[in-house]
């Protein structure tokens, strides 16, 4: 493997390891929420999303009805679509590929990607595969084990998983930012999001940051 | 058919157009210059909002715990220049210590 090619790999493991452990969290919750080992296995097999598996057990577990966890997870689900948008043209793939690109097309394999555009568009593109594949691998078997009851492992963050991820994000974000301009518009939306997190609904103040670079840069 | 199954299918099932439907915009809507400067700032948009929303909430209620310290010492790694899983590593370690023995 080229050093570009390893170093790529090496932050798709980290990824996909770190973030796929969360499986546990969100298996035992599901289950917890009255949905079925079969069920929380379907969720992270075909929805494959995080935010969304966990608004949709959320919201039926608080007795909500099927249309509103639906909505509040197709919500989330959103900038899943974003992300699409800025890959497709980076990994060119079409028919049955694209299938699979777009299933494994989450925050994740996307941060990753971006995190490569340094190492050029191949270590884009082997970021996002790595890492998309990774994180379903992992995030499956972990939920699998979280909805058979393991709790044995217990609580994440005694391993400092809840930590684990925000610092992947932070370590993806941080070579873009080269000047002041890319520092300001970082920490801007980063308390943009926080401010907006108890007033939005969970995941809309992260895609509402997209629309503030958006308006940044056709203003710029 | 329960509620549950329900949830699940429809979930899924929208969670995958939602994903497709992005892969399927035409290349050429893409290719304008202020699409690609707006394409460069949208990551870093993105990502940072994840940083402080993962770092400091907890469903939707904002919350100061030991991932404050976590954060705290990625971000010195990062200014150390450090390699991506020592960040990682490092941010878990002293977040883990502080949750179980503070």
């Amino acid at each position: 493997m080229s050093k570009v090619a390893s170093a790529t790999f090496r932050d798709s493991l980290s990824v996909s390891l770190t973030v796929g452990a969360y499986g546990v969290a969100f298996g035992a919750a599901a289950v917890a929420n009255g949905f079925s080992v079969l069920q929380s296995c379907l969720l992270s097999l075909l929805t494959f999303s995080g935010a969304s598996q966990f608004a949709v057990i959320g919201v039926i577990g608080a007795g909500g009805s099927a249309i509103s966890g639906i909505a509040t997870a197709s919500l989330l689900g959103v900038r899943n679509a974003l992300y699409g948008v800025i890959m497709a043209p980076r990994l060119q793939v079409k028919g049955w590929k694209r299938v699979v690109a777009a299933q494994v097309t989450i925050d994740e394999s996307t941060g990753v990607a971006l995190g490569q555009e340094p190492r050029g568009v191949d270590a884009m593109r082997q970021g996002f595969w790595y890492t998309g594949i990774g994180v379903f691998i992992f995030w499956n078997l972990f939920t699998l084990a979280g909805a058979l009851g393991a709790q044995a492992m217990g609580d994440i963050r005694a391993f400092g998983l809840d930590s684990a991820v925000p610092a992947a994000f932070l370590g993806l974000v941080w070579p873009r930012l080269t000047g002041n301009f890319e520092r300001v518009l970082a920490v801007s939306c980063a308390i943009f999001a926080i401010a907006m997190t108890p007033i939005l609904p969970a995941g809309l103040p992260i895609i509402a940051t997209a629309f503030i670079a958006i308006a940044v840069g056709l203003k710029r | 058919m329960t509620i549950f199954w329900i949830a699940t299918i429809g979930t899924s099932l929208v969670a995958f157009l939602l994903k497709y439907s992005g892969h399927s915009v035409p290349e050429r809507w893409l290719s304008h210059p202020k699409i690609q400067k707006i394409n460069a700032l949208i990551p870093i948009a993105l990502l940072s909002a994840l940083v402080s929303v993962q770092s400091f909430s907890e469903k939707s209620q904002l919350m100061i715990d030991q991932r404050l310290v976590g954060l705290s010492a990625a971000i010195i790694a990062l200014m150390l220049k450090a390699p991506f899983p020592v960040v990682v590593l490092s941010a878990a370690l002293s977040s883990a210590a502080v949750y179980n023995w503070l």
